[in-house]
């Protein structure tokens, strides 16, 4: 090997780690290591996801999806293995905020108006009242909420708190968005509506979603690809391709979404067993 | 009109308690020193006007320095258990047992080490009174947090102190206020009885013990009536200072 690298070798180490966003390899969670009440959580993960990919991880309770969004995000350091995020350590990305972080509770501040909660990122990122405010009504409009600016969390409905959440998430134009169940405490027809709205904010920003949730019709609408989740320890069980393309109202009726739906549901099945 | 909607009711029926409290007693006419009639507290007041004065600012001194000092140092504490989870786990416990320690009955051993004149130990019964529901209540509301909330800052890579400011204070208002208003009543009651053992012989507590020895009735009454006062004035003081402190409250708990 020659002491520098050539054009090509040096461009395909760039694409190598450019064109991951994420990079799981051989990654474990073990909670309460040694303890009486030691939990493995998460057997090894390998896993890719590609800038662009809507990718939902689906699975029965206590499979460790939720424990690898965390890992993900470096909420929590993974016991085993290593966890990349824009090819660098999850921890390096936090610490530049790589990646923005939506939860089934909202987690709205109550003392804080719609505005501010939607501010709060930039506030810590240090930007100007000016520059936040033109942001907020950005993003504002792009959850179509520019009327309850300045609304108090607890005065908005549990689809609009959910909105508002995902603007904060959004705020500072995170590369990357976590969602850890954002619609599962909402109704039927307002979490298809956030369904459609997620989707167009997708498209809009180009942004990489990582979706935690239960529904298998969610999951097969929402992404490109469904990670199917197996428990005890939790693992990987399958991974299914989606192509619905341009999703509209009538997708929930194609055979396709049928297909899809069907495949999934027998892949979780043979995980419960 | 508004502001006084609320109020009315309240006013109405203590107004209609009053004249049947002066009606009844002036119907059955017992003596004196069972009870006396409102109008004649309403007069032993005017009579001894300087001296319950006096005893009310005295009285109302030793309440509101030892519900302030009573507040920082419960603050202080429980900022200080949440930040170090040690302390949380072995101070905590211990704050609950010692307030079971009925610490009234402490007044006159406090005169003891402060001096039996000395509004000194009065204030301390205040303080160690006013500590403990302030410093339990606000550990609680810095402790008790959203996890996601917490998870959210943390996703933001925000510092200790950041969440700390963002986070926990604000959570923890309600709690801090909900024990405020309990500690507001507590330091006039403590305050007084504190007096009943020790301290100024002109506050209020020596004016309640001596007219009743005395069977001065309606001078003790007097001086009930100034307390009475001094806490009403305090547990407003605490409502309004709690709808500045947290004017997104009243959302909270009445969504439109």
């Amino acid at each position: 090997m020659s002491e520098v690298p050539s054009m090509d070798e040096a461009t395909s180490a760039a694409q190598g780690a450019s064109s991951l966003v994420i990079d799981i390899r051989g990654a474990t969670k073990v909670f309460n290591p040694g303890k009486s009440n030691q939990v493995e959580a998460l057997g090894e993960i390998d896993l890719s996801v590609g800038p662009g990919e809507f990718i939902t991880l689906i699975g029965p309770s206590g499979c460790g999806k939720s424990t690898l969004l965390r890992l993900v995000a470096s909420l929590i350091p993974p016991s085993a293995g290593t966890v990349q995020v824009n090819g660098k350590p999850a921890e390096q990305a936090r610490l530049d905020r790589d990646y923005g972080m939506a939860f089934q509770t909202a987690g709205l501040f109550d003392w804080r108006s719609v505005t501010k909660n939607i501010e709060l990122p930039l506030e810590l990122m240090g930007w100007s009242r000016g520059a936040r405010r033109r942001r907020v009504a950005e993003m504002l409009e792009m959850v179509k909420l520019s009327e309850f600016a300045n609304h108090h969390p607890s005065e908005l409905s549990g689809g609009m708190q959910q909105r508002v959440a995902i603007a904060r998430a959004l705020s500072f134009s995170p590369s990357l968005l976590l969602m850890d169940e954002p619609f599962g405490a909402l109704d039927e027809m307002t979490r298809e509506h956030m369904q459609d709205e997620l989707l167009r904010i997708w498209e809009e920003t180009e942004t990489t979603v990582v979706f935690v949730t239960h529904s298998i019709p969610e999951a097969v609408y929402l992404s490109t690809r469904a990670i199917v989740m197996s428990p005890r320890p939790g693992g990987i069980a399958s991974i299914i391709d989606v192509d619905l393309g341009d999703r509209n109202a009538s997708t929930r009726d194609d055979p396709a979404f049928f297909t899809k739906v069907t495949e999934v549901r027998t892949a979780l099945r043979k995980v419960e067993e | 009109m508004n502001a006084l909607k609320g109020f009315s009711a309240p006013i109405v029926t203590g107004v209609v308690l009053l004249g049947l409290w002066e009606g009844v007693l002036a119907l059955l006419d017992p003596k004196g020193f069972v009870l006396p009639a409102p109008s004649e507290i309403v007069g032993a007041l005017i009579d001894n006007w300087d001296a319950v004065f006096q005893g009310a600012r005295i009285t109302g001194f030793v309440a509101v320095s030892g519900l302030i000092a009573g507040i920082i140092l419960g603050i202080l504490a429980a900022l200080l258990v949440t930040r170090f989870r040690t302390a949380n786990e072995t101070i905590t416990p211990l704050a609950v047992a010692v307030n079971a320690i009925p610490i009234i009955a402490l007044a006159p051993i406090f005169n003891n080490w402060f001096g039996l004149t000395s509004p000194r130990s009065n204030q301390a019964i205040v303080v160690a009174l006013v500590f403990f529901p302030i410093f339990i209540n606000t550990t609680r509301g810095l402790s008790q947090v959203d996890r996601s909330q917490i998870e959210l800052m943390e996703s933001y890579a925000a510092s200790r102190s950041r969440i700390t400011r963002e986070v926990r204070i604000p959570n923890a208002m309600p709690f801090f206020f909900t024990a405020l208003k309990l500690a507001a009543s507590l330091a006039v009651i403590a305050a007084i009885v504190a007096e009943y053992f020790g301290g100024r012989q002109d506050a209020l507590g020596p004016m309640i013990t001596q007219s009743a020895g005395l069977t001065r009735y309606d001078d003790a009454w007097a001086a009930v009536l100034a307390g009475t006062a001094i806490g009403a004035v305090l547990y407003f003081a605490v409502i309004v200072l709690e709808r500045v402190a947290m004017p997104w409250n009243s959302l909270v708990r009445n969504p439109k």
